[in-house]
Protein backbone atom coordinates (compact mmCIF):
# COMPACT_ATOMS: atom_id res chain seq x y z
CA UNK A 1 0.00 0.00 0.00
CA UNK A 2 2.94 2.30 0.67
CA UNK A 3 5.99 3.57 -1.07
CA UNK A 4 8.81 4.34 1.32
CA UNK A 5 11.35 6.94 0.27
CA UNK A 6 14.64 5.61 1.63
CA UNK A 7 16.63 8.20 -0.29
CA UNK A 8 14.88 11.25 -1.70
CA UNK A 9 17.73 12.54 -3.89
CA UNK A 10 18.34 16.16 -4.91
CA UNK A 11 14.76 17.18 -5.65
CA UNK A 12 11.97 14.63 -5.96
CA UNK A 13 8.40 15.92 -6.06
CA UNK A 14 4.92 14.50 -6.55
CA UNK A 15 3.52 15.72 -9.87
CA UNK A 16 0.56 15.05 -12.13
CA UNK A 17 -0.51 16.88 -15.30
CA UNK A 18 -0.83 20.18 -13.40
CA UNK A 19 -3.49 22.77 -12.58
CA UNK A 20 -6.08 24.27 -14.89
CA UNK A 21 -8.34 27.20 -14.14
CA UNK A 22 -6.29 29.02 -11.50
CA UNK A 23 -3.99 31.21 -13.61
CA UNK A 24 -6.50 34.03 -13.05
CA UNK A 25 -5.41 33.91 -9.39
CA UNK A 26 -1.70 33.78 -10.19
CA UNK A 27 -1.33 30.01 -9.71
CA UNK A 28 1.10 28.30 -12.13
CA UNK A 29 -0.02 25.33 -14.21
CA UNK A 30 2.86 23.34 -12.69
CA UNK A 31 2.79 19.54 -13.04
CA UNK A 32 5.47 17.29 -14.51
CA UNK A 33 7.92 19.41 -16.51
CA UNK A 34 7.61 16.78 -19.23
CA UNK A 35 3.86 16.15 -19.23
CA UNK A 36 4.16 13.73 -22.13
CA UNK A 37 6.72 11.57 -20.29
CA UNK A 38 4.42 11.27 -17.27
CA UNK A 39 1.50 10.34 -19.53
CA UNK A 40 3.60 7.56 -21.09
CA UNK A 41 4.75 6.30 -17.68
CA UNK A 42 1.12 6.28 -16.52
CA UNK A 43 0.01 4.37 -19.64
CA UNK A 44 2.73 1.76 -19.03
CA UNK A 45 1.43 1.17 -15.50
CA UNK A 46 -2.28 1.02 -16.33
CA UNK A 47 -2.95 4.36 -14.64
CA UNK A 48 -5.27 7.17 -15.53
CA UNK A 49 -3.23 9.67 -17.58
CA UNK A 50 -3.44 12.27 -14.81
CA UNK A 51 -2.34 9.94 -11.96
CA UNK A 52 0.30 11.44 -9.68
CA UNK A 53 3.83 10.12 -10.08
CA UNK A 54 7.31 11.19 -9.02
CA UNK A 55 9.53 13.68 -10.78
CA UNK A 56 13.14 13.17 -9.77
CA UNK A 57 16.03 15.51 -10.47
CA UNK A 58 19.64 14.36 -10.67
CA UNK A 59 18.68 10.84 -9.51
CA UNK A 60 20.27 9.05 -6.56
CA UNK A 61 16.86 7.95 -5.33
CA UNK A 62 15.90 4.77 -3.47
CA UNK A 63 12.33 3.61 -2.92
CA UNK A 64 10.91 0.55 -1.16
CA UNK A 65 7.60 -1.08 -1.97
CA UNK A 66 5.09 -2.68 0.42
CA UNK A 67 3.24 -4.71 -2.18
CA UNK A 68 3.31 -5.78 -5.82
CA UNK A 69 3.15 -2.92 -8.27
CA UNK A 70 3.81 -2.15 -11.93
CA UNK A 71 6.21 0.70 -12.59
CA UNK A 72 7.25 2.62 -15.68
CA UNK A 73 9.57 5.57 -16.15
CA UNK A 74 10.80 8.02 -18.80
CA UNK A 75 13.26 10.91 -18.97
CA UNK A 76 17.05 11.28 -18.74
CA UNK A 77 19.61 8.50 -19.00
CA UNK A 78 19.58 6.78 -15.59
CA UNK A 79 20.24 3.24 -14.44
CA UNK A 80 17.06 2.08 -12.69
CA UNK A 81 17.22 -1.28 -10.91
CA UNK A 82 14.75 -3.41 -9.00
CA UNK A 83 16.36 -6.36 -7.20
CA UNK A 84 18.76 -7.67 -9.87
CA UNK A 85 16.75 -6.41 -12.82
CA UNK A 86 17.66 -3.36 -14.79
CA UNK A 87 14.52 -1.50 -15.89
CA UNK A 88 14.99 0.38 -19.16
CA UNK A 89 13.03 3.53 -19.95
CA UNK A 90 9.59 3.15 -21.50
CA UNK A 91 8.92 -0.40 -20.31
CA UNK A 92 6.38 -1.84 -17.88
CA UNK A 93 8.09 -3.63 -15.01
CA UNK A 94 7.02 -5.64 -11.98
CA UNK A 95 8.15 -4.85 -8.45
CA UNK A 96 7.43 -7.26 -5.60
CA UNK A 97 6.67 -6.56 -1.95
CA UNK A 98 9.83 -5.51 -0.09
CA UNK A 99 11.66 -4.81 -3.36
CA UNK A 100 13.92 -1.79 -3.45
CA UNK A 101 14.06 0.39 -6.54
CA UNK A 102 17.24 2.37 -7.07
CA UNK A 103 17.87 5.21 -9.47
CA UNK A 104 21.50 6.06 -10.29
CA UNK A 105 22.93 9.50 -10.98
CA UNK A 106 22.33 10.78 -14.52
CA UNK A 107 24.60 9.69 -17.37
CA UNK A 108 22.80 12.21 -19.53
CA UNK A 109 19.89 14.56 -18.93
CA UNK A 110 18.53 15.85 -15.66
CA UNK A 111 15.02 14.72 -14.77
CA UNK A 112 12.93 11.57 -14.83
CA UNK A 113 9.28 10.62 -14.25
CA UNK A 114 8.30 7.45 -12.45
CA UNK A 115 4.74 6.13 -12.40
CA UNK A 116 3.58 3.41 -10.02
CA UNK A 117 0.35 1.50 -10.68
CA UNK A 118 -2.39 3.01 -8.52
CA UNK A 119 -0.59 6.35 -8.48
CA UNK A 120 0.64 8.30 -5.46
CA UNK A 121 -2.43 9.02 -3.34
CA UNK A 122 -2.19 12.54 -1.96
CA UNK A 123 -5.24 14.81 -1.64
CA UNK A 124 -5.63 17.08 -4.66
CA UNK A 125 -5.25 20.80 -3.94
CA UNK A 126 -6.86 23.21 -6.43
CA UNK A 127 -7.69 20.26 -8.65
CA UNK A 128 -4.24 18.71 -8.80
CA UNK A 129 -1.80 16.60 -6.77
CA UNK A 130 1.17 18.53 -8.17
CA UNK A 131 3.63 20.07 -5.73
CA UNK A 132 3.90 23.85 -6.02
CA UNK A 133 7.30 24.54 -4.48
CA UNK A 134 6.99 28.32 -4.74
CA UNK A 135 3.71 28.66 -2.86
CA UNK A 136 4.21 25.43 -0.88
CA UNK A 137 1.02 23.52 -1.47
CA UNK A 138 0.00 20.29 -3.21
CA UNK A 139 1.97 17.04 -3.28
CA UNK A 140 3.23 16.06 0.17
CA UNK A 141 2.76 19.16 2.38
CA UNK A 142 3.79 21.37 -0.53
CA UNK A 143 7.43 20.31 -0.36
CA UNK A 144 10.01 18.10 -2.05
CA UNK A 145 10.27 14.55 -0.66
CA UNK A 146 12.67 13.75 2.17
CA UNK A 147 14.38 10.58 3.31
CA UNK A 148 11.92 8.45 5.27
CA UNK A 149 8.72 9.85 3.70
CA UNK A 150 5.96 7.27 3.37
CA UNK A 151 3.66 7.71 0.39
CA UNK A 152 0.29 6.02 0.21
CA UNK A 153 -0.38 4.36 -3.14
CA UNK A 154 -3.83 4.26 -4.75
CA UNK A 155 -5.84 1.26 -5.91
CA UNK A 156 -4.46 -0.46 -8.97
CA UNK A 157 -6.54 -0.76 -12.13
CA UNK A 158 -7.64 -4.13 -13.54
CA UNK A 159 -5.15 -3.57 -16.32
CA UNK A 160 -2.33 -3.15 -13.79
CA UNK A 161 -3.38 -6.41 -12.11
CA UNK A 162 -3.31 -8.29 -15.39
CA UNK A 163 0.14 -6.80 -16.10
CA UNK A 164 1.30 -8.18 -12.72
CA UNK A 165 0.22 -11.68 -13.85
CA UNK A 166 1.71 -11.19 -17.30
CA UNK A 167 5.12 -10.05 -16.00
CA UNK A 168 5.30 -12.70 -13.29
CA UNK A 169 8.15 -14.56 -15.02
CA UNK A 170 10.20 -11.98 -16.83
CA UNK A 171 9.60 -8.88 -14.66
CA UNK A 172 10.28 -6.45 -17.53
CA UNK A 173 7.97 -6.10 -20.53
CA UNK A 174 9.09 -7.00 -24.02
CA UNK A 175 7.10 -4.03 -25.31
CA UNK A 176 8.11 -0.42 -24.88
CA UNK A 177 7.06 3.06 -25.86
CA UNK A 178 8.86 4.80 -28.76
CA UNK A 179 12.39 5.74 -27.64
CA UNK A 180 11.81 9.34 -28.73
CA UNK A 181 9.16 9.68 -25.99
CA UNK A 182 10.88 7.85 -23.17
CA UNK A 183 14.52 8.91 -23.76
CA UNK A 184 14.42 12.67 -24.05
CA UNK A 185 17.95 13.74 -23.08
CA UNK A 186 19.98 14.74 -26.13
CA UNK A 187 23.52 15.88 -26.81
CA UNK A 188 23.57 19.50 -27.99
CA UNK A 189 19.81 19.55 -28.48
CA UNK A 190 17.90 21.80 -30.85
CA UNK A 191 14.70 23.33 -29.53
CA UNK A 192 12.15 24.41 -32.10
CA UNK A 193 10.56 27.82 -31.57
CA UNK A 194 7.75 29.93 -32.96
CA UNK A 195 7.91 33.73 -32.93
CA UNK A 196 6.64 35.61 -29.91
CA UNK A 197 4.50 38.76 -30.05
CA UNK A 198 7.57 40.91 -29.20
CA UNK A 199 9.73 39.40 -31.96
CA UNK A 200 9.74 42.73 -33.83
CA UNK A 201 11.12 44.57 -30.79
CA UNK A 202 14.44 42.88 -31.65
CA UNK A 203 16.53 43.60 -34.73
CA UNK A 204 17.52 41.25 -37.54
CA UNK A 205 20.96 40.49 -36.13
CA UNK A 206 19.35 39.44 -32.82
CA UNK A 207 16.90 37.22 -34.71
CA UNK A 208 19.86 35.73 -36.51
CA UNK A 209 21.78 35.21 -33.26
CA UNK A 210 18.81 33.51 -31.61
CA UNK A 211 18.51 30.96 -34.37
CA UNK A 212 22.19 30.38 -35.15
CA UNK A 213 24.23 30.77 -31.94
CA UNK A 214 24.57 28.23 -29.15
CA UNK A 215 23.19 29.07 -25.71
CA UNK A 216 24.73 27.70 -22.55
CA UNK A 217 22.49 26.68 -19.62
CA UNK A 218 23.21 28.60 -16.41
CA UNK A 219 23.32 26.94 -12.95
CA UNK A 220 20.51 29.14 -11.62
CA UNK A 221 17.91 27.21 -13.64
CA UNK A 222 15.04 25.47 -11.86
CA UNK A 223 11.43 24.31 -12.33
CA UNK A 224 10.44 27.91 -13.10
CA UNK A 225 12.78 28.28 -15.99
CA UNK A 226 16.03 27.60 -17.80
CA UNK A 227 18.39 30.57 -17.68
CA UNK A 228 21.09 31.03 -20.30
CA UNK A 229 24.60 32.49 -20.03
CA UNK A 230 26.81 34.66 -22.16
CA UNK A 231 24.97 35.64 -25.28
CA UNK A 232 22.92 38.81 -24.89
CA UNK A 233 19.87 39.70 -26.93
CA UNK A 234 19.17 43.41 -27.26
CA UNK A 235 15.98 45.22 -28.03
CA UNK A 236 15.31 47.99 -30.52
CA UNK A 237 13.16 49.93 -28.08
CA UNK A 238 13.04 50.47 -24.34
CA UNK A 239 9.26 50.76 -23.97
CA UNK A 240 8.10 49.61 -20.54
CA UNK A 241 5.76 46.70 -21.32
CA UNK A 242 2.56 45.95 -19.42
CA UNK A 243 2.63 42.54 -17.72
CA UNK A 244 0.63 39.92 -19.58
CA UNK A 245 0.37 36.14 -19.83
CA UNK A 246 3.44 33.97 -20.20
CA UNK A 247 3.40 30.19 -20.47
CA UNK A 248 5.74 27.20 -20.26
CA UNK A 249 7.90 27.50 -23.39
CA UNK A 250 7.97 31.31 -23.43
CA UNK A 251 11.44 32.76 -24.02
CA UNK A 252 11.52 36.14 -22.31
CA UNK A 253 14.36 38.62 -22.42
CA UNK A 254 14.96 40.71 -19.27
CA UNK A 255 16.89 44.01 -19.49
CA UNK A 256 20.30 42.31 -19.12
CA UNK A 257 19.67 40.49 -22.40
CA UNK A 258 20.14 36.95 -21.07
CA UNK A 259 17.09 34.99 -22.20
CA UNK A 260 15.02 32.81 -19.85
CA UNK A 261 13.05 29.82 -21.12
CA UNK A 262 10.03 29.39 -18.84
CA UNK A 263 9.03 25.93 -17.59
CA UNK A 264 5.99 24.48 -15.78
CA UNK A 265 6.35 26.36 -12.48
CA UNK A 266 6.73 29.76 -14.17
CA UNK A 267 4.78 32.77 -12.96
CA UNK A 268 1.49 33.44 -14.76
CA UNK A 269 2.29 36.95 -16.02
CA UNK A 270 5.46 38.76 -16.99
CA UNK A 271 6.52 42.15 -18.27
CA UNK A 272 9.65 41.16 -20.20
CA UNK A 273 9.43 40.96 -24.00
CA UNK A 274 8.54 37.53 -25.37
CA UNK A 275 10.88 37.02 -28.30
CA UNK A 276 9.81 33.44 -29.02
CA UNK A 277 8.22 30.28 -27.60
CA UNK A 278 9.58 26.74 -27.57
CA UNK A 279 6.93 24.46 -29.09
CA UNK A 280 5.03 22.17 -26.74
CA UNK A 281 6.51 18.89 -27.92
CA UNK A 282 10.07 20.18 -27.43
CA UNK A 283 9.40 21.04 -23.77
CA UNK A 284 10.23 17.35 -23.18
CA UNK A 285 13.79 18.11 -24.32
CA UNK A 286 13.90 21.43 -22.43
CA UNK A 287 13.08 19.62 -19.17
CA UNK A 288 16.38 17.70 -19.52
CA UNK A 289 18.68 20.72 -19.84
CA UNK A 290 21.29 20.97 -17.14
CA UNK A 291 23.87 23.52 -16.17
CA UNK A 292 26.73 23.89 -18.67
CA UNK A 293 24.94 22.22 -21.57
CA UNK A 294 24.48 24.04 -24.83
CA UNK A 295 21.37 24.33 -26.91
CA UNK A 296 20.34 25.85 -30.23
CA UNK A 297 17.01 27.21 -31.40
CA UNK A 298 15.39 26.60 -34.76
CA UNK A 299 12.41 28.57 -36.00
CA UNK A 300 9.37 26.78 -37.38
CA UNK A 301 5.87 28.01 -38.24
CA UNK A 302 2.90 27.81 -35.90
CA UNK A 303 0.94 25.44 -38.18
CA UNK A 304 4.01 23.17 -38.25
CA UNK A 305 4.13 23.19 -34.42
CA UNK A 306 0.46 22.21 -34.33
CA UNK A 307 0.93 19.50 -36.94
CA UNK A 308 3.79 17.93 -34.95
CA UNK A 309 1.74 17.98 -31.75
CA UNK A 310 -1.31 16.54 -33.50
CA UNK A 311 0.73 13.74 -35.07
CA UNK A 312 2.31 12.83 -31.74
CA UNK A 313 -1.14 12.68 -30.16
CA UNK A 314 -2.37 10.34 -32.90
CA UNK A 315 0.68 8.15 -32.41
CA UNK A 316 0.08 8.16 -28.66
CA UNK A 317 -3.48 6.99 -29.24
CA UNK A 318 -2.22 4.11 -31.40
CA UNK A 319 0.26 3.18 -28.67
CA UNK A 320 -2.51 3.29 -26.06
CA UNK A 321 -4.68 0.95 -28.13
CA UNK A 322 -1.76 -1.43 -28.73
CA UNK A 323 -1.00 -1.52 -25.02
CA UNK A 324 -4.62 -2.12 -24.08
CA UNK A 325 -4.50 -5.38 -26.09
CA UNK A 326 -2.26 -6.74 -23.31
CA UNK A 327 -5.28 -6.53 -21.02
CA UNK A 328 -6.89 -9.93 -20.49
CA UNK B 1 -8.55 44.71 -30.39
CA UNK B 2 -5.47 42.71 -31.28
CA UNK B 3 -5.09 38.90 -31.06
CA UNK B 4 -1.58 37.46 -30.89
CA UNK B 5 -0.27 34.01 -30.04
CA UNK B 6 1.67 33.00 -26.94
CA UNK B 7 3.34 29.89 -28.30
CA UNK B 8 1.32 27.01 -29.71
CA UNK B 9 -1.18 26.67 -26.86
CA UNK B 10 -2.43 30.15 -26.05
CA UNK B 11 -3.74 33.31 -27.70
CA UNK B 12 -3.77 36.76 -26.20
CA UNK B 13 -6.58 39.25 -26.74
CA UNK B 14 -5.19 42.73 -26.15
CA UNK B 15 -7.81 45.42 -25.54
CA UNK B 16 -5.40 48.34 -25.09
CA UNK B 17 -1.65 48.95 -24.98
CA UNK B 18 -1.64 50.83 -21.66
CA UNK B 19 -3.75 50.85 -18.53
CA UNK B 20 -2.15 53.42 -16.24
CA UNK B 21 -3.86 56.37 -17.92
CA UNK B 22 -7.31 54.76 -17.46
CA UNK B 23 -7.17 51.76 -15.13
CA UNK B 24 -10.92 51.54 -14.56
CA UNK B 25 -11.91 51.85 -18.22
CA UNK B 26 -9.28 49.32 -19.25
CA UNK B 27 -10.40 46.85 -16.59
CA UNK B 28 -14.03 47.19 -17.76
CA UNK B 29 -12.97 46.32 -21.30
CA UNK B 30 -10.91 43.34 -20.10
CA UNK B 31 -13.84 42.04 -18.03
CA UNK B 32 -16.22 42.48 -20.96
CA UNK B 33 -13.90 40.37 -23.17
CA UNK B 34 -13.60 37.80 -20.39
CA UNK B 35 -17.38 37.54 -19.97
CA UNK B 36 -17.98 37.18 -23.71
CA UNK B 37 -15.35 34.46 -24.02
CA UNK B 38 -16.71 32.60 -20.97
CA UNK B 39 -20.17 32.65 -22.52
CA UNK B 40 -18.90 31.56 -25.95
CA UNK B 41 -17.60 28.20 -24.63
CA UNK B 42 -15.35 27.72 -27.65
CA UNK B 43 -14.40 24.04 -28.12
CA UNK B 44 -10.82 23.33 -27.06
CA UNK B 45 -10.46 26.42 -24.84
CA UNK B 46 -9.35 25.24 -21.40
CA UNK B 47 -8.63 28.39 -19.44
CA UNK B 48 -9.09 32.17 -19.56
CA UNK B 49 -6.83 34.49 -17.60
CA UNK B 50 -7.23 38.28 -17.44
CA UNK B 51 -4.33 40.67 -16.86
CA UNK B 52 -4.07 44.49 -17.02
CA UNK B 53 -4.78 44.95 -20.73
CA UNK B 54 -5.25 41.40 -21.96
CA UNK B 55 -7.21 38.19 -21.68
CA UNK B 56 -5.16 35.04 -22.29
CA UNK B 57 -6.99 32.15 -23.95
CA UNK B 58 -5.26 28.85 -23.20
CA UNK B 59 -6.31 26.00 -25.45
CA UNK B 60 -5.62 22.37 -26.20
CA UNK B 61 -4.30 22.46 -29.79
CA UNK B 62 -5.30 18.84 -30.39
CA UNK B 63 -8.91 19.53 -29.46
CA UNK B 64 -8.93 22.75 -31.48
CA UNK B 65 -7.57 20.89 -34.51
CA UNK B 66 -10.16 18.15 -34.02
CA UNK B 67 -12.88 20.79 -33.96
CA UNK B 68 -11.75 22.59 -37.13
CA UNK B 69 -11.93 21.80 -40.80
CA UNK B 70 -8.57 23.41 -41.57
CA UNK B 71 -6.04 21.59 -39.38
CA UNK B 72 -3.23 23.84 -40.66
CA UNK B 73 -4.83 26.95 -39.31
CA UNK B 74 -5.72 26.02 -35.74
CA UNK B 75 -4.67 29.35 -34.23
CA UNK B 76 -6.24 31.43 -37.01
CA UNK B 77 -9.44 29.41 -36.74
CA UNK B 78 -9.57 29.91 -33.01
CA UNK B 79 -8.77 33.62 -33.36
CA UNK B 80 -11.68 33.89 -35.77
CA UNK B 81 -14.04 32.26 -33.25
CA UNK B 82 -12.77 34.64 -30.58
CA UNK B 83 -13.45 37.64 -32.84
CA UNK B 84 -16.97 36.37 -33.51
CA UNK B 85 -17.59 35.92 -29.79
CA UNK B 86 -16.37 39.45 -29.11
CA UNK B 87 -18.67 41.07 -31.65
CA UNK B 88 -21.71 38.96 -30.83
CA UNK B 89 -24.47 40.52 -28.73
CA UNK B 90 -24.66 43.88 -27.09
CA UNK B 91 -22.13 45.37 -24.77
CA UNK B 92 -23.57 44.52 -21.37
CA UNK B 93 -21.92 45.94 -18.31
CA UNK B 94 -22.81 43.11 -15.99
CA UNK B 95 -19.37 42.69 -14.53
CA UNK B 96 -18.86 46.20 -13.22
CA UNK B 97 -16.27 46.53 -10.51
CA UNK B 98 -18.15 46.21 -7.22
CA UNK B 99 -19.01 49.45 -5.46
CA UNK B 100 -18.14 48.42 -1.89
CA UNK B 101 -14.50 48.17 -0.89
CA UNK B 102 -12.77 45.32 0.93
CA UNK B 103 -10.93 46.64 3.95
CA UNK B 104 -7.40 45.40 4.55
CA UNK B 105 -5.98 46.11 8.02
CA UNK B 106 -2.31 47.14 7.83
CA UNK B 107 0.17 47.65 10.62
CA UNK B 108 2.66 50.35 9.55
CA UNK B 109 4.89 49.62 12.57
CA UNK B 110 8.61 50.34 11.90
CA UNK B 111 9.43 46.66 12.43
CA UNK B 112 7.25 45.76 9.40
CA UNK B 113 7.71 48.95 7.36
CA UNK B 114 11.21 48.26 6.06
CA UNK B 115 11.14 51.04 3.46
CA UNK B 116 8.70 53.55 4.96
CA UNK B 117 11.47 56.07 5.63
CA UNK B 118 12.74 55.70 2.08
CA UNK B 119 9.26 56.23 0.63
CA UNK B 120 8.78 59.25 2.93
CA UNK B 121 12.14 60.75 1.86
CA UNK B 122 11.28 60.19 -1.79
CA UNK B 123 7.86 61.85 -1.34
CA UNK B 124 9.36 64.62 0.80
CA UNK B 125 6.92 64.05 3.62
CA UNK B 126 6.93 62.44 7.06
CA UNK B 127 6.35 58.70 7.54
CA UNK B 128 3.05 59.52 9.27
CA UNK B 129 1.90 61.50 6.25
CA UNK B 130 2.75 58.55 4.00
CA UNK B 131 0.66 56.24 6.21
CA UNK B 132 -2.25 58.70 6.23
CA UNK B 133 -2.16 59.05 2.47
CA UNK B 134 -1.78 55.32 1.82
CA UNK B 135 -4.59 54.36 4.19
CA UNK B 136 -7.13 56.89 2.95
CA UNK B 137 -6.89 56.30 -0.80
CA UNK B 138 -9.27 54.14 -2.86
CA UNK B 139 -7.71 51.24 -4.78
CA UNK B 140 -8.75 48.84 -7.52
CA UNK B 141 -7.36 45.32 -8.14
CA UNK B 142 -6.30 45.45 -11.79
CA UNK B 143 -4.37 42.21 -11.93
CA UNK B 144 -3.35 39.12 -9.92
CA UNK B 145 -0.04 37.40 -10.52
CA UNK B 146 3.70 37.31 -9.80
CA UNK B 147 2.97 34.80 -7.01
CA UNK B 148 -0.38 33.13 -6.23
CA UNK B 149 -2.83 35.76 -4.99
CA UNK B 150 -0.54 38.82 -5.35
CA UNK B 151 -2.88 41.77 -6.04
CA UNK B 152 -1.66 44.69 -8.15
CA UNK B 153 -3.60 47.75 -7.01
CA UNK B 154 -4.03 50.99 -8.93
CA UNK B 155 -5.12 54.19 -7.21
CA UNK B 156 -1.91 54.95 -5.32
CA UNK B 157 -1.76 58.72 -4.64
CA UNK B 158 0.72 60.18 -7.15
CA UNK B 159 2.91 61.63 -4.39
CA UNK B 160 3.64 58.09 -3.15
CA UNK B 161 4.99 56.84 -6.48
CA UNK B 162 8.37 55.27 -5.63
CA UNK B 163 10.64 53.38 -8.05
CA UNK B 164 11.34 49.71 -7.29
CA UNK B 165 14.50 49.00 -5.33
CA UNK B 166 17.61 48.71 -7.49
CA UNK B 167 18.47 45.41 -5.79
CA UNK B 168 15.44 43.24 -4.98
CA UNK B 169 15.27 41.70 -1.49
CA UNK B 170 15.81 37.96 -1.39
CA UNK B 171 13.05 37.47 1.14
CA UNK B 172 10.02 39.64 1.80
CA UNK B 173 7.74 38.42 4.64
CA UNK B 174 4.22 37.19 3.85
CA UNK B 175 1.59 39.92 4.23
CA UNK B 176 4.01 42.75 3.38
CA UNK B 177 2.25 45.77 1.88
CA UNK B 178 4.51 47.49 -0.62
CA UNK B 179 4.82 50.21 -3.26
CA UNK B 180 6.29 49.49 -6.70
CA UNK B 181 6.29 52.46 -9.06
CA UNK B 182 2.74 53.77 -9.39
CA UNK B 183 1.14 50.70 -7.84
CA UNK B 184 0.77 49.15 -4.44
CA UNK B 185 0.42 45.46 -3.64
CA UNK B 186 0.59 42.76 -0.98
CA UNK B 187 3.00 39.82 -0.90
CA UNK B 188 0.87 36.73 -0.08
CA UNK B 189 3.86 34.42 0.51
CA UNK B 190 7.44 34.83 1.62
CA UNK B 191 9.13 35.63 -1.67
CA UNK B 192 11.87 37.69 -3.26
CA UNK B 193 10.76 41.13 -4.39
CA UNK B 194 11.82 44.63 -5.34
CA UNK B 195 8.92 46.73 -4.03
CA UNK B 196 9.23 49.18 -1.12
CA UNK B 197 7.69 47.58 1.97
CA UNK B 198 5.68 50.04 4.11
CA UNK B 199 3.61 47.76 6.35
CA UNK B 200 2.14 44.31 6.94
CA UNK B 201 -1.37 42.87 7.01
CA UNK B 202 -2.28 39.98 9.34
CA UNK B 203 -4.75 38.66 6.73
CA UNK B 204 -3.98 35.67 4.53
CA UNK B 205 -4.10 36.67 0.88
CA UNK B 206 -3.83 33.14 -0.51
CA UNK B 207 -5.06 29.86 0.93
CA UNK B 208 -4.86 26.89 -1.43
CA UNK B 209 -7.40 24.99 0.70
CA UNK B 210 -10.13 27.59 0.02
CA UNK B 211 -12.34 28.10 -3.00
CA UNK B 212 -11.58 30.62 -4.36
CA UNK B 213 -8.05 30.49 -2.96
CA UNK B 214 -7.60 34.27 -2.98
CA UNK B 215 -8.81 37.03 -0.67
CA UNK B 216 -8.77 39.66 -3.41
CA UNK B 217 -9.89 39.21 -7.00
CA UNK B 218 -9.52 41.32 -10.13
CA UNK B 219 -12.05 44.20 -10.04
CA UNK B 220 -12.32 44.26 -6.23
CA UNK B 221 -12.10 47.70 -4.63
CA UNK B 222 -9.73 47.93 -1.72
CA UNK B 223 -9.03 50.29 1.20
CA UNK B 224 -6.31 50.02 3.80
CA UNK B 225 -6.97 50.63 7.51
CA UNK B 226 -4.04 51.48 9.78
CA UNK B 227 -3.94 49.22 12.84
CA UNK B 228 -1.73 49.05 15.93
CA UNK B 229 0.73 46.31 16.70
CA UNK B 230 -1.71 44.91 19.31
CA UNK B 231 -4.53 44.74 16.77
CA UNK B 232 -2.16 43.06 14.33
CA UNK B 233 -1.31 40.31 16.82
CA UNK B 234 -4.98 39.88 17.78
CA UNK B 235 -6.08 39.56 14.15
CA UNK B 236 -3.18 37.25 13.36
CA UNK B 237 -4.28 34.72 16.00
Amino acid sequence: MNLIVTRAGFQTTIQDLGRTGFRQFGVSSGGALDLHALRIANLLTGNDKNAAGLEFTQGNVRLRFDDERIIGWCGGDYEVCVASHSIPRGHSALVLAEDELSISGPRQGWRGWLAVSGGVAVPPVLGSCSTDLRANFGGLDGRALRDGDKLLLGDQSDFARSLIDLLNERHVSSWSSPAEWSSTAKTKPILRIVRGCDWDRFNASTHHALTSETFSVSPDSDRMGVRFNALELHRNDDVDLVSEAVAPGTIQVPPGGRPILLLGDCQTIGGYPKIAHVITIDLSIAAQLRSGETVRFQEISLPEAHRLLFEREQELERFRIGLSLKNK
Amino acid sequence: MEITSVGDSALLVRVRDRFEDAPEETLKKVLDVLRRLENARIPGVIELAPAYTTVAVFFDPVRVINATIEPNHASEGLAQKIREALTRGKHKQSKQPAASAIEIPVCYDPEFALDLDHVADHARMSPNEVVDLHSTAHYLVNCLGFTPGFPYLTGLPKKLTTPRRATPRKEIPAGSVAIGGTQTGIYPQVSPGGWNVIGRTPLRLFDAQKDPPVLLRVSNRVRFRAITREEFEALKS
